[in-house]
């Protein structure tokens, strides 16, 4: 299987302090990868780097085959190479079918048009019709993002990156303040987008992450200390013992 | 060209480049820690030259009309602060704009339902309205005065942030103004205190401007425009940006407005250096701002504010 | 949501719109020109404000320098004619080449930074206008000049009140209805979405600052083609006009009518107008209830007039379902 996303030695400092320290990743196509660690490990700023929020100090990120290091969020995006956030991030004042559709042109076309309506372009809503089906929130199309409940919110979040048809999925805790039902929609969501897609998953629901991933890394103090199968993260013992408190954790 | 004149329109823009620190150290600090946008600094300015006008001509001394002056910025910036700006500032920007433009219109209009549109005169007194001998030639004393109050005020508030706790309370506050609220600071008092400062700041300068410009209604809004370009060129929140970037336009200002013609009547005749001097004159500290905004956004000295 | 032309938000606008139309041939036959004026200048405005609308009310940048190109749409008109050119033709082009030329340069710059600073950099070069204007005494300087010829389109001269009134109307409606469009479209959108969320809009491969300075670019032209029809009507072109005080003018008619909503700039200038003509017949120091007026808008919030309007209309709408309830039972949303 082909690399598509290649981190080769990205380092980062804030001053004196290294959060990311000389991190080489290898996502294969088509693959669920999970980066797991505990708090403090530097994941988020690790993501920004990848999205392309945050410049590393040094090292080289590829995509695809092509050098992505110096390009932007949207020039990413634009690439194939998508994100959620964390802390959700959404349009509160349109409607969920206008925030999917929105997130579905922006990836493939640009926006300078100036007469018809965004909900007239039938690409644009078929693909977000997609996405809202794929989440659950078809139900849902018509209501201000803002006057969604939370875990309606993820699912936002979640739809208007797959409406951004991407190669490359990046989800930064898509899990992160949900009901067990909520995450088990998600998981769900997830397998049935394992293959068809490439995932790069962030999370701390160890549950989720053993039922979804097909490879492990474990991110400790900016440092990667180890890759491998859900099987070889559970049976080592300096994981667990980072998990279950042996090890200082900040 | 002689040297003294050169010289002369140095000084000149010292002691213009120190009278827009005085305006400019108070408001970027507003602007920095607060991230109040206060358009309305510009009649602060404009009602210490009243205050300092009346009191000096019921009292006869200009002394006393420049302490009524920073008095008057106290009370007022104090006033101000309680009843706008503190409910004010957590809204966007633009609530903040419209606001304090309100406010301007306001205090135009009352300062010329008080003492009318006409320019108010004030006249220096006997002690200060000589020379003085600087550098083998003369020099207004008056002008010279201003230039050392300025440098004063700039020593005074190096030491007042580098010094005290108050100042490292301002300078964390211009770095990370929730933090400094999170550590249990009564930030409340702080903000007061911080807007009361920048307001008596700018009561001092508009007192002090009061004998040399012309006192009316409006005098603030083009010099609070001003300000706001050595705010920008010095980076908001930083206080020791605003003395380099104020002192920086002031001399640039004044040199280019003496000298920009005269250059330019040396490549072209004298239609066209009388039509384009005075307007590329006053188009310099503009083109400044926008030559540093396009080489660094933040500002020259900006105070590296953490997100 | 969705079109019903009795809905007092669709049609208070259409109404306003229609009874303006006949200011004119009433006024004429009440021999009352004062009228045609005041509203022919409420309707310039009225297209100011909307031009500025696309910058600060769609993509929420806080420009405090329109006035800027409202002047330069005026001198367009009167430095040709001060050379004999009364082609409105060519008093266009230069409007449209200069504005979009100023509004580019600056709009660049300002770009580069974000909140408090380019508010006060939008004011900074407003300024740098004015005193460059001010400065060219052979064109008036302070006092500005008065304009001899009236812009010619082809024979249609804008050297009557009535004419002016007409061609502004015009546009009003034209410029509101595009706005309208405008809106909904990619376009809108995204600046919208940059209003609210401008890190998300780069999550979904927008180059914001594109649509930004594009927008700016946009309000620039359309505020100098006010500015144009101003110079008409007064037959003069001041730097008066181009005062920072104007630019926050027009800040508070787009948010007293509605920021970023189609025909609120409209419904703001008329009613920023509107009160201060009211105010300078009772007082002389009417400026100084005004600015407190102005002090009190923030207060409003900013859906403005046409939000009160669209308060009409969720109370006026049947229950159609759990969504609508649920939205009928919740104050409009800020």
């Amino acid at each position: 299987m082909n690399s598509l996303l290649q981190t080769t030695d990205i380092i980062k400092r804030y001053g004196a302090l290294l959060v990311t320290d000389a991190v080489s990743l290898d996502i294969r196509e088509g693959e669920l990868h999970a980066i797991i660690g505990p708090n403090g490990a530097g994941k988020t700023t690790l993501i920004n780097q990848l999205s392309g929020e945050l410049p590393s100090d040094s090292g080289q990120i590829r995509f695809g085959g092509a050098d992505v290091t110096a390009l932007d969020i949207h020039a990413r995006a634009r690439l194939g190479l998508v994100r959620s956030y964390q802390i959700t991030s959404v349009f509160d004042e349109f409607t969920v079918r206008e925030n999917v559709a929105l997130a579905a042109l922006g990836a493939r076309r640009h926006a300078f048009r100036f007469w018809g309506g965004l909900l007239s372009d039938t690409q644009a809503v078929v693909t977000a019709e997609e996405g809202m089906a794929a989440t659950g929130l078809s139900a849902r199309a018509d209501l201000l993002a803002s006057e969604l409940g939370y875990g309606e919110r993820r699912q936002l979040e979640l739809a208007m990156a797959l409406a951004a048809r991407p190669r490359f999925l990046l989800l930064d805790e898509p899990m992160a303040g949900m009901s067990v039902q909520e995450s088990a929609a998600v998981v769900a969501l997830l397998k049935s987008l394992k293959g068809r897609y490439t995932i790069l998953l962030v999370e701390h629901d160890m549950n989720a992450v053993f039922a979804l991933a097909d490879r492990i890394s474990v991110l400790v103090y900016g440092r990667i200390v180890m890759t491998g199968t859900p099987d070889e993260i559970q049976g080592n013992e300096e994981i667990r013992a980072i998990y279950l408190g042996e090890e200082e954790i900040i | 060209m002689t040297v003294s004149l050169l010289i002369a329109q140095l000084l000149n823009g010292l002691q213009y480049g120190v009278m827009l620190f005085l305006l400019a150290a108070g408001l970027t600090l507003v602007f920095g820690i607060m991230s109040f946008v206060n358009l309305a600094h510009g009649s602060l300015y404009m009602l210490g030259a009243y205050a300092a006008a009346v009191v000096g001509v019921h009292t006869g001394s200009f002394t006393l009309g420049v302490l009524a002056a920073i008095a008057t910025g106290v009370v007022v910036g104090a006033v101000l602060e309680w009843v706008a700006v503190s409910r004010l500032y957590r809204r966007d920007h633009l609530d903040h704009v419209l606001a304090t433009f309100g406010l301007v219109l306001f205090f135009n209009e009352v300062v010329r339902m008080i003492w009318g549109p006409q320019p108010v005169f004030v006249s220096l007194p006997e002690s200060l309205s000589g020379t003085v001998e600087l550098f083998g030639f003369s020099y207004p004393t008056y002008r010279f005065l201003i230039i050392v109050v300025g440098l004063l005020v700039a020593a005074g508030s190096q030491w007042l942030i580098h010094h005290t706790r108050v100042g490292m309370l301002i300078r964390a506050g211009s770095v990370n103004p929730q933090m400094v609220g999170a550590l249990g600071v009564n930030i409340r008092l702080l903000n007061a205190m911080l807007f009361a400062l920048g307001a008596a700041l700018a009561a001092l300068a508009g007192a002090m401007a009061g004998p040399i410009l012309s006192v009316q209604t409006g005098m603030g809004e083009p010099v609070l425009i001003t300000t706001l370009v050595v705010i920008v060129i010095g980076g908001i929140g930083s206080v020791h940006g605003a003395l380099y970037a104020g002192i920086s336009v002031g001399i640039v200002d004044t040199l280019g407005r003496t000298f920009l013609p005269m250059l330019i009547r040396v490549f072209a005749d004298r239609e066209v250096a009388n039509a384009a001097g005075p307007a590329l004159a006053s188009m310099l500290i503009y083109l400044l701002m926008a030559l540093v905004l396009a080489w660094r956004p933040q500002g020259l000295f900006p105070a590296h504010k953490v997100k | 949501m969705m079109s019903n032309l009795f809905q007092p938000a669709k049609l208070v606008p259409v109404l306003l719109l229609l009874a303006l139309a006949v200011v004119p041939p009433l006024a004429m036959a009440t021999g009352d020109d004062f009228l045609v004026a005041f509203f022919a200048r409420a309707l310039i405005y009225a297209i100011a404000a909307s031009a500025l609308n696309i910058a600060l009310g769609f993509g929420g940048l806080v420009s405090l320098g329109h006035a800027l190109f409202m002047g330069i749409g005026m001198y367009s008109v009167s430095l040709p004619v001060f050379y004999g050119v009364s082609s409105g033709w060519i008093h266009l082009i230069f409007c449209v080449v200069v504005c979009a030329l100023v509004g580019g340069v600056t709009g660049l710059v300002s770009l580069r930074t974000a909140g408090i600073a380019f508010i006060m950099i939008t004011l900074a070069f407003a300024q740098m206008g004015y005193f460059v204007i001010v400065s060219l005494k052979q064109y008036g300087g302070d006092d500005g000049m008065s304009i001899g010829l009236a812009s010619n389109f082809f024979g249609l001269r804008l050297d009557s009140t009535q004419t002016i009134f007409y061609v502004a109307w015009g546009l009003v409606v034209v410029l509101s209805y595009w706005l309208a469009r405008l809106r909904n479209a990619p376009f809108g959108m995204t600046l919208r979405g940059g209003r609210q969320n401008a890190r998300r809009v780069a999550s979904i491969g927008l180059a914001l600052r594109q649509y930004q300075l594009t927008a700016y670019v946009l309000s620039a032209v359309l505020c100098g083609v006010a500015g144009m029809l101003l110079a008409n009507l007064n037959a003069y072109a001041s730097p008066s006009s181009m005062a920072w005080t104007v630019s926050g003018e027009l800040i508070v008619m787009v948010v007293l009518g509605g920021m970023g909503s189609a025909f609120g700039p409209v419904l703001g200038a008329m009613a920023f107008l509107g009160v201060e003509e009211v105010l300078k017949a009772y007082t002389e120091y009417w400026m100084a209830i005004f600015g407190l007026a102005i002090f009190a808008v923030p207060l409003l919030g900013k859906k403005g007039m046409m939000g009160w309007l669209e308060q009409l209309q969720w109370r006026a709408r049947p229950v159609a379902g759990k969504a609508s309830e649920a939205l009928e039972t919740k104050e409009v949303a800020r």
